[in-house]
């Protein structure tokens, strides 16, 4: 596919190293020579400079014989015009990054009209990320696909837990409605298979429908109950974002913000919002505000280091669900170490979100079997979903018969409205939408997850 | 320095120029020399040697840009090396110098030979002579990432290091489909040029080793006297031909396209290239009309001269030699200029020419005009500061290069006339000079150093100074 992606900051250049390698033909379009010169020579792409609303500059970029523009420059206007100029000119698909709360209200209005295929709102996309971990405290990361229905929970097996020392047939009575997908343990990630044994420490992900989830972590012990109070530091825009969300489900909510003026407003916004006036990173001011028996914590400064400071100052001190917000993206195997609990990356999530969109779009033209796929664990790990037809050689076999290799598990099953997570009995029928999780990147066709040498095969 | 992607990258090269060692063995049984056996054994030589070094895989995928400057040094080095076997296990050329001698001319497209009398070569060893050029005008490592999968940033460093010019770019977004429609319009042409010449009456092996000199902007003749012994018209072709090869390929590429085609009439370079071409050739042509019977005939052997020069080709058709200083002057100032950046041809490049020049304009309109903010353009763009210091920076290394490749040169106690234009001749890759290295002459005559001094001129000609230069620094070879 060829598409122009205009704006090279941290959310581009991310878009750039993850698209790349798919065989793309990508240009990149940014004012800044510098920023051109380092993303040209470390990818294979074609560098442009120069201001992508210009008719010349994206006439130079190819805009006439391309299929999708990316806006993810630092202004939304100057997205949104890019946007509709390449519109008209190339009649492309486009994505636009947009992230002035006060455009977004009228967001959905404005795509209508500009013809807009997608837009990504980062604060949005991280604050919405964010109170999908606080509803369940217990993981880690959570990753959702197939149409946000089914989620795959990642949390890490406590000393005490029932799993731990067990293989996963052992516990396969514990296991009904989920699936343990894939195991990480140290820098290893492995695809369990039913005679894996969990270890205490191990971080694990499962598959499951959200409720499937609740009970799963109930019965192996780890605490379900709900968030009821959180404490915030930081008032921009994600916590804005953050309050709007959470409030809808009655959850109580303190933000901390140094600005007197801004506390104005957020409090002006956020009527149900306890908005206190003080330096979040006083120890004074957060001990007085309760930290200790918040449930949980989440650090929204403007700068990483306070923010990862604050996080290992509420684990400290208190047992809440503690959730860090980053910025950029760079010494994050430093950062895992640290064991702040939960962290958000905006930029990562804003150019996963486009990521996913171009491979779904991708997808759909080139008439692979593939209809989406996501990288999980820093790209260790593959998602893909496939379309089942009627001639597939895998259709009406139970699949514990089925020679599946190794590094793969089928973890889901989606059949019409319905969500299945399989079990060994389960068999899947012509018409199915199935999710793969595997760790053998690069998987083109339902028939490369079988062993070659199976009957089936 | 991550030695074993450069050792995977060696491998790779080397086991391209294999593949192309087996076209002179095929023409030499197709003539029954007995010489071809020894490029099939070269060839498969080459082809162990390059399976060996790129047994140890990469893993770390860690590189920067000294990794790819480094590997392309090293690169036409080592198959200069490996190309000179044939002639030394034929006795064609006996002594290795000058065999490597020769082989760097090759793919350097400088075409200095050291012998005296090529006719008295195999057909094989000829069209090796020949094909070195056509490799080396393009590029064999454009030719590589033409045909390898691409290795994303790794790759581009290599581009950038062996393509010439002050600014290298894209055709397309992947770096593999540029070096496949690069290789594209040159085989196109080349194969043009062949048959155009054969259905003018040149025999068929002339043909394809005239064509794949002039292709390169070469220069390696297969007679002893150049091109002076074909017709007027065969040089009249070639004439076009060469000068054909020495336009930024990128004008090719906008020609083809419906779209873009207006633009390849408007690149600087390319005007400018064939301005210099069109006045050169008058003055030539004026300042030598009495020693050729018209002035039709002049202005047809000026023309030829001055292609040949600029396009850093180096045939003759007459000994230029013998030529008033004037004209004499002119030739050796196209010397130095060269072909367009993105061309075959060599020399400091049209575009660089252009950017100095207008610098010096800009630099005087400051002394009249002190506090006018003014840019500098090239195609209607401004070009940044940075582009500016690495021309600026390329100009001072190449006269540092320059002097002292001809102190160096003195030392074998030549004229000065023979010094300078050795010197200018090889790091420009041209071929022929004046004086004791002029069109009538050879390179045979001189020492050894010598001959190694102007081998290394070559290289760095080549390769625009900084891949070969950078082999030579010792903070290369440094872990910190």
């Amino acid at each position: 596919m060829r598409i122009i992606i205009v704006g090279c900051g941290k959310v581009g250049a991310t878009i750039v190293e993850q698209l790349s390698d798919e065989g793309h033909d990508i240009v990149v379009v940014d004012i800044n020579s510098k920023k051109i010169d380092a993303i040209t020579t470390a990818y294979d792409v074609m560098g442009i400079v120069g201001n992508g609303t210009n008719f010349k500059v994206l006439k130079d970029a190819g805009i006439e014989d391309t299929d999708l523009l990316i806006a993810v420059t630092d202004s939304d206007e100057q997205n949104l015009l890019t946007c509709l100029i390449a519109k008209k000119a190339g009649n492309c698909s486009t994505i636009a990054r947009v992230r002035d709360p006060e455009l977004n209200e009228d967001i959905d209005f404005i795509a209508e009209e500009l013809g807009l295929s997608m837009t990504v709102n980062p604060e949005k996309a991280a604050a919405v990320e964010i109170a999908r971990l606080l509803r369940f405290p217990a993981a880690v990361q959570i990753d959702t696909f197939a149409r946000d229905e089914v989620e795959l929970l990642k949390f890490i097996i406590p000393a005490n837990s029932p799993l731990a020392g067990h293989s996963l047939i052992d516990v396969g009575s514990i296991q009904d409605n989920v699936l343990i997908c894939c195991v990480e343990r140290g820098d290893e990630v492995i695809i369990p298979n039913g005679s894996f044994i969990l270890e205490a420490g191990d971080k694990i992900s499962i598959a499951s429908s959200s409720a499937g989830a609740r009970d799963f972590f109930r019965r192996i012990g780890i605490d379900v109950k709900h968030v009821k109070n959180v404490l915030i530091v930081g008032g921009g825009k994600i916590g804005v974002y953050l309050c709007q969300v959470l409030s809808e489900k009655g959850i109580a909510l303190k933000i901390i913000e140094q600005d007197y003026k801004r506390c104005c407003e957020l409090c002006e916004q956020l009527p149900e919002v306890t908005v206190i006036h003080g330096d979040g990173t006083d120890e004074l001011v957060l001990r007085e505000e309760g930290i200790a028996d918040a449930d949980a914590f989440v650090s929204l400064t403007g700068i990483d280091e306070e923010n990862i400071f604050l996080s290992m100052f509420a684990r400290k001190v208190s047992h809440a669900k503690v959730v860090t917000k980053i910025d950029r993206i760079s010494f994050t195997d430093v950062i895992n170490q640290l064991h702040l609990g939960s962290m958000i990356y905006p930029k990562k999530i804003t150019a996963d979100h486009i990521v996913r969109y171009v491979r779904a779009m991708s997808n759909a033209q080139g008439n692979s079997q593939i209809e989406t796929l996501h990288e999980l664990i820093e790209g260790k790990v593959e998602a893909c979903s496939f379309n089942i037809g009627t001639e597939s050689s895998i259709i009406d076999i139970p699949l514990q018969k089925l020679k599946i290799i190794r590094d793969a598990l089928i973890v889901c099953i989606r059949r019409e409205n319905e969500v299945i997570i399989p079990n060994g009995q389960s068999v899947i029928r012509p018409g199915d939408t199935i999710v793969v999780v595997t760790s053998k990147l690069g998987i083109n066709d339902i028939s490369d997850i079988l062993e070659k040498e199976g009957r089936t095969a | 320095m991550n030695y074993r992607i450069i050792g995977t990258f060696l491998g790779n090269v080397l086991r391209i120029e294999a593949l192309l060692l087996l076209l002179p063995c095929l023409t030499g049984m197709l003539y029954g020399e007995k010489q071809a056996m020894v490029y099939l054994f070269t060839a498969a030589l080459t082809y162990v040697l390059g399976r060996l070094l790129s047994l140890r895989k990469d893993t770390t995928s860690i590189y920067y840009a000294k990794e790819g400057f480094v590997s392309v040094g090293l690169a036409w080095i080592l198959m200069s090396i490996l190309g000179a076997l044939p002639f030394v296990i034929t006795r064609e050329i006996p002594h290795f110098m000058d065999a490597l001698f020769e082989t760097i001319s090759g793919f350097t497209t400088t075409g200095a030979s050291i012998l005296p009398a090529p006719e008295e070569m195999s057909y094989a060893a000829n069209l090796w002579r020949c094909l070195t050029h056509w490799i080396g005008g393009m590029g064999i490592i454009v030719f590589m990432l033409a045909v390898f999968p691409s290795n994303g940033g790794y790759n581009m460093h290599l581009m950038k290091a062996e393509s010439p010019g002050p600014q290298v770019g894209k055709l397309v977004p992947k770096i593999r489909e540029t070096a496949q429609t690069l290789y594209r319009i040159y085989l196109v042409m080349t194969i043009a040029e062949i048959v155009i010449l054969f259905l003018a009456g040149m025999p068929l092996y002339d043909s394809i080793c005239t064509a794949f000199g002039s292709a390169g902007t070469g220069g390696y003749g297969i007679k002893n006297d150049s091109m002076a012994s074909y017709s007027v018209l065969l040089q009249v072709i070639i004439t076009v031909f060469i000068l054909g090869f020495g336009v930024n390929f990128n004008a090719y590429y906008y020609l083809l396209r419906t779209k873009t085609r207006k633009e390849a009439f408007k690149i600087d370079e390319v005007r400018w290239y064939f301005v210099i071409v069109l006045a050169s050739t008058l003055l030539i042509a004026f300042n030598v009309r009495s020693y050729f019977g018209s002035f039709l005939s002049s202005f047809q052997q000026a023309a030829f001269q001055v292609a040949s020069i600029i396009t850093t080709t180096g045939y003759a058709t007459t000994n230029f030699d013998l030529w008033p200083t004037f004209s004499k002057a002119i030739l050796v100032l196209l010397m130095f200029i060269g072909a367009c950046a993105g061309s075959t041809g060599g020399g400091v490049k049209v575009s660089r020419v252009i950017l100095v020049a207008r610098m010096i304009k800009l630099e005087v309109l400051r002394f009249i005009r002190p506090n006018q903010v003014r840019n500098l353009r090239m195609d209607g763009k401004v070009i940044d500061t940075e582009t500016l210091r690495s021309v600026g920076a390329f100009m001072l290394t190449f006269v540092v290069v320059f002097i002292v490749s001809v102190m160096l040169v003195t030392l074998d106690n030549v004229d000065l006339v023979t010094a300078f234009t050795s010197v200018a001749a090889t790091l420009n890759n041209i071929g022929p000079g004046l004086g004791a290295v002029g069109p009538a002459c050879n390179y045979g005559g001189l020492s050894y150093f010598s001959k190694a001094v102007l081998m290394f001129d070559m290289l760095a000609g080549r390769l625009e100074l900084f891949p070969i230069l950078i082999l030579l620094a010792p903070q290369t070879y440094k872990k910190t």
